[in-house]
């Protein structure tokens, strides 16, 4: 085992601090990288530039075969990028795309699929958004309604899809469909991209518990009305997506980059004790503040030694010399651990701000332009997305320690 | 001991859920926590009609003549239905008029806040967020026959919509600084306040007021110059003590409202409250709202009879504040992304439950005094 840094990583992680450096003077006043914040018009202006000069450099899919726009970098070039982009709250990356549906292309789909899909995420032009969830099917996913039935060259789909993070602002979807009324729940799923322009689908806003008046919606919920969408935009065989879908929910759940964001939170709160005075001492000098500090450290610093085997596993899984079930255990405990720790992170803001942390980030009395106000808000949510602490304690339990179901 | 509810106090509280369920429905608090008044006048005036705004006053002054404790089961059930407004703020400050006020000042302010006429607040804390007596810096100095008030507080509740505010003002210095503080009576139209509502995670109004040379009259100094410490300090445990109660209705709401939705929602083919993990977590929200619910009654009825020390409403309300988050929290987990969103209810007493923390003493200012009591 070796725990070196790679050669080269070093300065690469430099040359990515010192583009966003620079870039990020360009944000939005206040800017703090939050969704909300990307919603406007300011926001999204913003980050579509970025995901252009982004796109330029190779840079937001390093790791990629250079055919697909990628610069075949390896994972850990990714893993420096992602770290450095966290840390200077940098917009520009699409999640959805880059982070899921591209590497589940790489490994799944078809060569038609890749040219035709990956390109334009490496380029930064195209924005992708997540059709799994249903009203009915939130945790059972296997459970999705949503039809597709086929018609010639085409599949007709009619449902509803939910929590659709970012799906107004976005170009295509990914969906879970069912195809078959013959196999049942997983066994009739089916994996298909969606062209969101395409006529009869509908997206309406779901604000969020810290929505106000002055703010919009991040989430939404899809409607599908006889959507044609051609069986060549199908990923994988019919009936056969729930194997592509829980590859993409292990890419999903690793959030590699998000310790960077923690380091940099840390590090800002760490400054505003030192100069914030309360009952005529700094902030820092409180025990209480300083235990609080601390253990966040040290919990980051957990998470993030184990993200480094998770991105190790990630890059075993390119080779072929990993299967996704390999990682499915260390990712579900990693996936839950950040949130968690994402949600005391932000426990932890509001104490140390005491009052001045229940104020909106407009107000002039706000401390950090109201960062842990919204968190506060926002955290629960990351243990609900992208499969629940249950459901990921249940996939530790069954698969990485073969517990019986009940 | 009787741990019953008298015959008069069950038809308070079932008149009250009823009232407020029907008159404010979560419609209309998502409604109210929009608008810039952040309650609602019609209500105000009906509450007033059925005489809960006079629950503690005397009959002399224009009230009902029954208990603090009785006032603070209907906020209970205000915390329970979530009932935005200054009735908190009004009632307490009733409270503290009522204990120190002159004769004179009792009869121009008691009949009116029965009479749902006036509403008051408390204007304690400042810019340095503290609690304390040496945090005070709002200065009140002498002129003539009055007295002009100058400086900033922060964190007032409901001070935009309130027609006096209690003003908490260093009138001297002194070696110890809970010696030179007064409480001035302060009419909101005098010139030189102005006031500026901040929102917050609950939507309520929290107020920056600035008095610049505000003049009060002396015969606005409620108890005695410079003696003014004990009666906040009476003031703010009473605030507290109901502050948990509202709180311990906030989680008997949530509770109800996540039972009901674990035994409906269904996953995998059945209801998720038959999941071992969704009912090991309805089991200790349920203990944590029945230990709240105790805690509650038991440090009101001691305000009520005024036997209760410092070390109680600090345990209960430190108590309460910890209790209230992590049940709002696991309510909205069990609730799964919908809990989330700004259109489901639960969010509501989520967000209620960090501000109400606040109110009054957070857990770490309440386990100081806890801590100091106890001689640690």
């Amino acid at each position: 085992m070796d725990f070196e840094p790679i050669p080269g990583l070093v300065e690469a992680r430099k040359e990515f601090d010192d583009f966003f450096r620079e870039e990020m003077k360009k944000a939005p006043p206040g800017w703090q990288g939050s969704p909300e914040e990307i919603t406007t018009d300011e926001g999204l202006a913003f980050q579509r530039y970025m995901a252009r000069e982004l796109g330029k450099r190779g840079w937001i899919c390093l790791a990629w075969p250079k055919r697909y726009g990628g610069l075949e970098k390896s994972h850990f070039d990714q893993l420096a990028f992602n770290e450095a982009r966290a840390y200077w709250r940098a917009p520009g990356v699409d999640g959805f795309g880059a982070g899921m549906i591209g590497p589940t292309l790489l490994a799944v789909g078809s060569e038609e699929q890749k040219e035709k899909f990956l390109p334009p995420i490496a380029r930064g032009e195209v924005w992708w958004a997540q059709l799994w969830s249903e009203p009915n099917a939130g945790s059972d996913l296997a459970s999705a309604q949503t039809f597709a039935q086929k018609e010639g060259d085409y599949y007709i789909v009619n449902g509803q899809k939910i929590w659709t993070s970012g799906a107004h602002h976005a170009d295509w979807g990914f969906a879970v469909v069912r195809t078959s009324r013959v196999h049942t729940r997983s066994r009739a799923l089916s994996y298909l991209l969606f062209d969101l322009k395409s006529p009869g689908i509908t997206i309406n806003p779901l604000p969020t518990m810290s929505s106000h008046r002055r703010q919009e919606a991040y989430f939404n919920e899809i409607f599908l009305d006889n959507v044609r969408v051609p069986v060549t935009d199908r990923v994988g065989e019919e009936n056969d997506g729930w194997r592509m879908i829980r590859a993409t929910m292990n890419f999903e759940r690793s959030g590699l980059g998000a310790y960077g964001a923690m380091k940099r939170s840390l590090s800002e709160l760490i400054d505003f004790c030192r100069e914030t005075k309360w009952q005529g001492e700094p902030l820092l000098n409180n025990a209480l503040v300083r235990d609080r500090l601390a253990q966040l450290a040290i919990d980051i610093e957990a998470g993030l030694a184990s993200a480094r085997h998770v991105l190790w596993g990630q890059y075993k899984l390119f080779l072929g010399e990993e299967s996704p079930r390999d990682q499915a255990t260390r990712s579900s405990s990693l996936k839950y651990f950040r949130s968690e720790l994402s949600q005391r992170f932000a426990h932890t803001g509001c104490q140390v701000l005491g009052l001045y942390s229940q104020l909106k980030g407009d107000s002039k009395w706000a401390p950090l332009a109201g960062k842990f106000e919204s968190e506060y808000q926002s955290t629960p949510g990351g243990n609900i997305h992208s499969g629940s602490t249950e459901i990921q304690k249940n996939i530790i339990a069954w698969e990485g320690l073969g517990l019986p179901r009940i | 001991m009787n741990l019953d509810f008298t015959e008069d106090q069950k038809m308070l509280r079932t008149m009250a859920r009823d009232f407020l369920s029907t008159e404010c429905p979560k419609s209309l608090v998502r409604e109210l926590e929009e608008s810039d008044l952040g309650y609602s006048p019609e209500i105000w005036k009906k509450m007033a009609e059925l005489g809960w705004q006079g629950i503690m006053i005397p009959e002399e002054y224009g009230g009902t003549g029954m208990t603090f404790f009785d006032s603070v089961l209907v906020i209970e059930e205000m915390g329970r239905n979530i009932l935005p407004g200054p009735f908190l703020s009004t009632v307490i400050c009733a409270s503290t008029i009522l204990e120190a006020g002159t004769e004179e000042q009792k009869r121009k302010f008691l009949p009116k806040i029965a009479a749902g006429d006036m509403i008051l607040t408390l204007a304690l804390t400042e810019p340095s967020a503290s609690w304390k007596p040496e945090h005070i810096s709002v200065r009140a100095s002498v002129s003539g026959e009055n007295y002009l008030i100058d400086g900033t507080k922060l964190f007032v509740p409901d001070a935009h919509v309130a027609n006096y505010l209690l003003v908490v003002a260093r009138t001297h210095e002194n070696a110890k600084p809970e010696e030179g503080i007064t409480i001035f009576m302060v009419d909101v139209k005098s010139p030189g306040i102005q006031c500026e509502s901040q929102l917050t995670m609950g939507l309520d109004n929290k107020c920056e007021v600035v008095f610049e040379n505000v003049v009060v009259p002396k015969e606005n100094i409620l108890g005695k110059l410079n003696q003014g410490w004990t009666i906040v300090q009476n003031t703010l445990m009473k605030a507290a003590a109901a502050k948990v109660a509202e709180m311990s209705g906030g989680c008997q709401a949530s509770l109800e409202m996540t039972t009901d939705y674990v035994k409906d929602r269904e996953a995998y083919g059945r209801p998720i409250g038959g999941f071992q993990a969704i009912q090991h977590y309805m089991a200790d929200m349920w203990g944590h709202t029945d230990r709240t619910k105790s805690i509650a009654w038991e440090v009101n009825w001691k305000v009520s009879e005024g036997v209760a020390t410092t070390l109680d409403v600090a345990i209960a309300k430190a108590w309460a504040n910890e209790a209230y988050k992590w049940v709002t929290e696991r309510a909205v987990q069990c609730h799964g992304a919908i809990g989330t969103t700004r259109d489901h209810d639960m969010g509501l007493y989520y967000r209620r439950a960090k501000v109400a923390e606040l109110d009054y003493g957070d857990t770490d200012y309440q386990k100081e005094i806890v801590a100091r009591e106890l001689g640690i």
